[in-house]
């Protein structure tokens, strides 16, 4: 084994007996506390929980590729809200009123199309400009947000159509079409970031950019793809969502960027870039799913959940830091 | 020679581009609308950009220390709420320093996390903004906070009085502005900032105590946070749980205009008085223009960017990035 083996060993799985331990103590603890006689670890539930944590999940796979590659996107959740708007209004143009049920596709094309060019945008300005993500990104999810309210002012956004709804709810295999997305996503990133050029190329970049230039890599064009990823995953988040819901308020999507962020980091990617995983990411994104329906279904409120997110993020943050300190030698200051 | 004058040129604008800016800026909508720089008018940006101006100075020394605090916005929120809670309960004298003993205890738990532990600061603050929000729901009980007799106590100074003919929070942003821009310019304390946000490890060995220095820019954070909380919750008088939220991007956003790196190390205290104030003043020039009030989160989103780009390409003597 080699040094530190063991801790990344650790480090890998440690997000997986973190679900076990939260499925064990909700499930006792709801004995106890739940207002309600289903148990916890209900088969219909656990489904609902990976329909639920499709939204996040599916914008996680791509901040995991952004994170990875050693830039971060605070804009997903403006970007999430542009393309439902998208969505739900290009449904009802009159060039399109020909088209029937046809506008479906069409409707759904635009919004990714949207959400790939917001995200390309992004991934543009860093790479032509020089200026850190974090500022890019940061403006960015200003600026977007502005360019949802200007849409429609502060009233929402809402078109049903019914084939689509019936569509987004229905169920293939006991699994809802949330939930097929969710897992598609995941399996196409984890496939692009482990059996391709450009996953080893943004595994590199994040790690030590300066070697992956000298070692011949083009950094620009890898980020700007990984920008535009992130952009269509928004999208299609937005697109899968709104499917089923039909109506959109121009604050939707508001934090979606700190949700995302805490489940990629508790999935075990570092922040700084160079080291990752979709399938931590993935853990992450049901560890925080778990632990809002469980504490809901004993009997706690939101606001406790906020709480526990918070400390549990820096706990797993100190604990990482712990884990690490052998590994790579205490000198880093 | 005409490579020295780009060159210095390129230094000015690097140096003073913000200003320069700002100065364009102002003029073009005073040309538009003769109403934008009277006194009234300037006096209402100055009193609405204080609450954010005074939370930008305590990130300021986060920020130049090479760290990052995304929680002052929840922070905020907490100490409104608490400030107009023990406000009715033990009334203002105890109130305020209580509520400032709490908020300072919050930048103490980020300061030691991010100072002693040696965290990632990003994190930390991106998971104390959700904790402290959870925090704030638990203390109000998910209620508005409101005081009861409304009219019966002073605590109405720090929002809505004036002094001298000047608003109070205008004179408060200007004395921690002022005191701040001190501490950061003229003392030991001030230049430590700067080497440990510039170059860490050298900082160490050259004596410097990092993690104290890191912990105090929190403290001075939260402290900041503290009194911005008092000024929202004794201008409004009633508040709700969210009041903060969202604050700590355009926190960042006034920090970063002024010209401060994220990378530490730079930034002062009177540039990042400047960003706030070139946000208020575009806040307030477009809705004198009759535009919608998010047309300013468009416009803040272009100049951010045009910002630190024109400063990093000033810096590099090169408009775009060397990156293939």
């Amino acid at each position: 084994m080699q040094p530190g083996a063991l801790s990344s060993t650790l480090r890998k799985g440690a997000i997986w007996g973190f679900i076990v331990l939260e499925l064990i103590f909700f499930s006792i603890a709801g004995e106890y506390l739940s207002l309600s006689d289903k148990a916890f670890m209900d088969y219909d539930n656990m489904l609902l929980l990976l329909k639920q944590s499709a939204p996040i999940g599916i914008i996680a796979m791509g901040m995991t590729i952004v994170i990875v590659n050693g830039n971060i996107d605070l804009s997903v959740g403006a970007i999430f809200a542009i393309a439902a708007i998208v969505l739900l209004d290009s449904m009802t143009w009159p060039i399109f009123a020909g088209l029937g049920d046809w506008v479906i596709p069409v409707a759904w094309l635009l919004a990714l199309i949207a959400g790939t060019l917001l995200g390309a945008l992004n991934g543009l300005i860093v790479w032509k400009t020089g200026v850190d993500a974090f500022i890019v990104t940061l403006g960015a999810m200003l600026g977007y947000r502005g360019i949802v309210f200007m849409f429609n002012g502060e009233n929402p956004t809402s078109h049903l159509n019914w084939t689509l709804v019936d569509f987004a709810e229905a169920e293939f295999l006991g699994f809802a079409t949330a939930t097929w997305f969710l897992a598609a996503v995941t399996i196409a990133i984890w496939f692009l970031m482990t059996k391709t050029v450009h996953g080893r190329n943004a595994y590199a970049i994040g790690d030590n950019r300066e070697a992956a230039v000298n070692a011949g890599i083009r950094v620009g064009p890898h980020m700007m793809i990984n920008f535009a990823i992130i952009g269509f995953l928004a999208a299609l988040s937005a697109v899968v969502f709104y499917s089923e819901s039909g109506s959109v308020n121009p604050n939707d999507g508001q934090l979606y960027e700190l949700w995302v962020i805490t489940a990629v980091v508790l999935g075990g990617t570092k922040i700084t870039g160079g080291a990752g995983s979709v399938i931590g990411t993935l853990g992450g994104v049901i560890a925080i799913q778990l632990l809002r329906k469980g504490l809901g279904h004993i009997g706690a409120d939101t606001s406790t959940v906020n709480l526990v997110i918070g400390l549990i993020l820096i706990a797993v943050l100190i604990l990482d830091r712990q884990l690490n300190i052998k590994s790579k030698g205490a000198l880093k200051i | 020679m005409a490579t020295m004058t780009k060159q210095q040129i390129g230094s000015i604008f690097a140096k003073q581009g913000i200003l320069i800016a700002f100065a364009l800026f102002l003029i073009a909508f005073t040309f538009a609308n003769p109403k934008f720089l009277s006194i009234d008018n300037t006096f209402s940006v100055v009193r609405s950009s204080a609450i954010i101006g005074i939370m930008a100075l305590g990130v300021t020394f986060v920020v130049i220390s090479g760290n990052l605090d995304l929680s002052v916005g929840s922070m905020m929120s907490f100490s409104t709420i608490v400030v107009l809670d023990l406000h009715d309960k033990i009334g203002p004298f105890l109130a305020i320093p209580a509520m400032f003993a709490m908020t300072l205890a919050l930048g103490a738990f980020i300061g030691f996390l991010v100072g002693y532990m040696k965290l990632n600061s990003l994190i930390v603050t991106l998971g104390m903004l959700s904790a402290i929000h959870g925090l704030t729901l638990t203390y109000s009980g998910g209620q508005n906070m409101d005081i009861a007799d409304k009219e019966g106590t002073w605590f109405s100074v720090f929002g809505q009085g004036t002094a001298l003919g000047i608003p109070v929070p205008i004179l408060m942003f200007a004395a921690v502005a002022a005191l701040l821009g001190l501490l950061l310019g003229k003392t030991p304390f001030g230049r430590k900032v700067y080497a440990v946000g510039g170059n860490g490890t050298a900082a160490t060995f050259s004596g410097i105590k990092r993690a104290r220095t890191v912990f105090t820019c929190y403290i001075l954070s939260a402290a900041c946070v503290a009194t911005a909380g008092l000024i929202q919750a004794s201008r409004s008088m009633g508040s709700q749980n969210t009041v903060g939220q969202g604050l700590e991007l355009e926190v960042l956003a006034a920090v970063i205009l002024g010209g401060a790196s994220l990378m530490g190390g730079s930034g002062t205290i009177f540039k990042t008085v400047i960003g706030v104030l070139i946000l208020g003043f575009i806040q307030n020039g477009l809705l004198l223009m009759g535009l919608q009030f998010y047309v300013q989160y468009v416009v803040t989103w272009i100049i951010i960017i045009l910002a630190v780009w024109l400063d990093i390409a000033a810096k590099r003597g090169k408009l775009l990035s060397p990156i293939a």
